[in-house]
């Protein structure tokens, strides 16, 4: 109990303490990633050449793959764990582009052309048997995963090379059935899109520098920022702390880059495969200008409430069928970039641990079943490869064994999404209580 | 009622299961396939996954739907198995076991776990009531991937479960040395014939479906039942619902354990790491194919699924292999698409929301 009514000062610090705390819990997860990666980028005992040789490689290569769970989430759909239809599409298709030996961006482009239609119609399909599983997605996702992989195997194991005729000696086996279990891209679609130049014979173009590309980011953040600042209605202005801050954050980073360039430090060596970066940039932009279309708003209502959306005159079926085979497109464009920057795939089983890897960076990030924005996506994929890339040197500094880290970073995938989605579920069953009540 | 059912339960997609089998085995007739053979392994492979299926039941029955989380009992049990076998380690010189006798040590101590384990599962699928596959699921994964790292740190020193260098035991632990391998599968085992019949196996996983079928019919067995078929009801008439889906979880998970300590005598190892990862999937498809929905089973849906899905698992690779060698693959290909065809079926049945 009060006994004195409260000063406006006091109540001013009582506030702000409490919306402190409520960051805090709501970004619990993030928090505790951010120095679970800290510890172990200490442990790990890396140098910072290294960690953002491989960051900048994984960032790259998953950041695409976890953007395309964002429109399922929207739509109340949950994790989208049936994106590995869209990889499997991805590797069909990476493997027949292989086969006719297109290369290089031209033959990234044809692949992305490809597998559109493909993509569109396995979420269609996957769209359609949602309908039908209402309320239960996620799990039907992840159980049509393995049920597509016993379709892939059986089209790619024993049909291809016997009744799909392909007279290929590096790619079939040499029983004349079955694609090999590792394809190498080399002088095909590898670095298609990550080092277009190459193709051309220009080793350069389009690859500057870490520090030059952060120059380059944060001037372009600055004007982001500017122009937001003059566009958008004034309620929605970011604050003039915000504003000290993003300014004081992005002086840092150029200020670092320009000392890492005189210094002529490793850190010049990393080289930024920039069309990748701008194609994920432009998925953001996408993203973000799709939630303001009539669709994205549907989408939303329809995450909202089913029942309320459909009153309202929206086809709720054909919304969510709408975000699945955006979402299965995406995938499966993902996973181009993912299969193009690491040159080699194991025909089995690369596309298996999409589904799982992404929906973790993507919870990481800060998102959960019912909410996920671009932000979590970058930051979780960041937050998540980060512990991706220390956990097996931290195991093998800690206990001399890698593969401790590794079993670690694993469990860490399994339990992050686990604890998401119980946290999840028993939030909505206590706001049905309060609701019933 | 129930008799009748049965007609009613074999749908279209349980028809084309059972007419593939009956496909296989008139091929495998055909192709002159050793026959004994293949009844010999069908019916070791039935005994073996039983009692695994049969942990299916009282999850189902009490409303938790398959328990896609068995994985988590599978780990008490290999935890029982493992605590055994470094018992008689310990002791060696001092008391010596018997094969059966240390069989017996395993199931006491994966039970403790068991209790333990089943208790807080339920307590957490009361929860997430309406996600609890999802969530058991992952649940299953967080477990199995978190016993990888106990694995290499809980404190073994047994010889024949460490690895002779470095940490932790061994991926796969024989059961051989110490007698325990096929132990129920010889006991009393006799041929017919060219086919061996595996009577100590197929009599542990007889006794344990009776006790099940006894359990059903007991006072806590039907308020269970009701809980699970009809909660409101149940809450009207006094039973605690969550109390109830907390003694089916419990059950399941003990089952889950002494299940594969059945199992791994049979396979005569201890699978651990990866192992348990994806084996409550067989479970779960082996049920549904029996017949059972995701909020309805039976004990004759746990039999004839066992019987029909493991049944194909056995005959569907020499059957393969007898056609062309390029099809060496077909067999566990076929398992992964009835096998997850199957629970996306139940799961487009059960309607949703």
């Amino acid at each position: 109990m009060q006994s004195r009514p409260m000063t406006t000062s006091e109540t001013m610090l009582q506030g702000r303490m409490a919306s402190a705390r409520s960051f805090l819990v709501r970004n619990m997860v993030t928090i505790m990633f951010l120095v679970l990666s800290a510890v172990g980028y200490k442990l790990s005992g890396m140098t910072p050449f290294l960690f953002l040789m491989d960051i900048v490689a994984r960032l790259s290569r998953n950041a695409f793959l976890v953007l395309a769970l964002i429109i399922p989430v929207m739509a109340g759909m949950g994790l989208n764990f049936s994106i590995v239809l869209g990889a499997m599409a991805a590797q069909a298709i990476v493997i027949f582009v292989t086969h006719w030996g297109f290369a290089g961006l031209p033959g990234i482009l044809l692949s992305m052309a490809l597998v559109t239609p493909l993509a569109a119609i396995l979420g269609y399909l996957t769209g359609s048997l949602f309908n039908r599983t209402k309320g239960q997605e996620m799990i039907a996702g992840l159980i049509l995963g393995y049920f597509a992989q016993g379709i892939y195997e059986l089209v790619f194991l024993q049909l291809v090379g016997g009744i799909i005729p392909m007279d290929n000696s590096t790619i079939i086996m040499s029983s004349g059935v079955g694609v090999r279990t590792t394809i190498d891209l080399t002088n095909g679609l590898k670095y298609g899109l990550d080092w277009p130049g190459q193709y051309w014979g220009n080793d350069l173009l389009l690859r500057p520098t870490l520090p030059w590309a952060i120059i380059g980011m944060a001037v372009a953040l600055a004007v982001g920022i500017v122009i937001y600042q003059l566009r958008v209605d004034k309620r929605q202005r970011l604050g003039s702390t915000q504003l000290v801050l993003a300014g004081i954050g992005l002086a840092w980073a150029c200020w670092w880059s320009v000392q890492q360039i005189q210094a002529r430090t490793q850190i010049n060596w990393i080289r930024v495969p920039l069309l990748t970066w701008l194609v994920i940039a432009g998925a953001c932009v996408g993203l973000h200008f799709f939630s303001r279309t009539k669709l994205g708003q549907d989408m939303r209502s329809v995450g909202q409430d089913r029942h309320v959306a459909a009153v309202a005159g929206i086809d709720v079926n054909r919304v969510r069928i709408a975000a699945i085979i955006l979402s299965m497109v995406m995938a499966a464009w993902g996973h181009i970039i993912f299969l193009q920057n690491i040159g080699t795939f194991s025909t089995y089983g690369s596309h298996e641990q999409v589904g799982l890897y992404s929906a973790a960076a993507l919870l990481i990030g800060g998102a959960t079943v019912a909410r996920a924005t671009i932000g979590h996506a970058l930051l979780g994929t960041l937050l998540f490869h980060t512990l991706f890339i220390v956990a097996p040197a931290a195991g093998r500094q800690l206990f001399g064994d890698a593969q401790i880290g590794e079993y670690f970073r694993v469990f860490v995938a399994y339990g992050i999404i686990g604890i998401t989605l119980a946290m999840h579920a028993w939030k909505q069953i206590l706001q049905r209580r309060s609701v019933d009540q | 009622m129930q008799d009748k059912s049965f007609l009613k339960d074999m749908d279209l997609a349980r028809l084309i299961i059972a007419a593939f089998f009956i496909l296989l085995c008139v091929a495998a007739i055909a192709l002159r396939l050793d026959f004994a053979e293949l009844i010999t392994s069908s019916l070791a492979r039935i005994g073996m996954w039983g009692v695994l299926v049969l942990a299916m039941l009282p999850a189902i029955v009490s409303g938790i739907g398959p328990n896609f989380g068995v994985s988590l009992g599978i780990v008490c049990g290999l935890l029982g198995g493992l605590t055994a076998l470094e018992l008689a380690y310990r002791l060696e010189g001092i008391v010596a076991f018997s094969p059966g006798m240390l069989f017996f040590i395993a199931m006491v101590f994966s039970l403790p776990f068991a209790l333990l384990v089943g208790v807080g599962y339920g307590w957490l699928l009361n929860r997430v009531k309406g996600s609890e596959m999802m969530i058991a699921t992952y649940v299953g994964f967080s477990i199995v991937s978190i016993m990888k790292l106990a694995w290499v740190f809980l404190p073994f020193k047994n010889p024949e479960m460490a690895w002779p260098i470095g940490r932790g035991v061994r991926v796969q632990i024989a059961l051989a040395n110490r007698g325990m391998a096929q132990l129920l599968n010889n006991f009393l085992a006799f041929r017919i014939g060219e086919v061996v019949v595996p009577t100590g196996l197929l009599l542990t996983v007889a006794l344990a479906i009776f006790l099940m079928w006894l359990f059903l019919r007991s006072r806590t067995g039907m308020a269970m039942s009701t809980a699970g078929s009809n909660p409101r009801f149940a809450e009207a008439s006094g039973i605690t619902v969550n109390r109830q889906r907390i003694i089916g979880t419990v059950l399941s998970t003990v089952l889950g354990a002494v299940g594969i300590l059945i199992y791994s005598q049979s396979y005569g190892f201890l699978q651990l790491y990866e192992g348990p990862m994806f084996m409550p999937f067989v479970a779960v498809a082996a049920v549904l194919i029996g017949g059972a929905s995701v909020k309805k089973a039976t004990i004759s849906h746990v039999i004839i699924g066992t019987v029909l899905f493991l049944g194909i698992q056995v005959v569907a690779v020499p059957v393969a292999n007898a056609f062309t060698a390029e099809w060496s693959s077909m067999g566990e290909i076929s398992r992964k698409i009835i096998q997850n065809g199957v629970i996306l079926y139940a799961l487009t049945q059960a309607g949703g929301e």
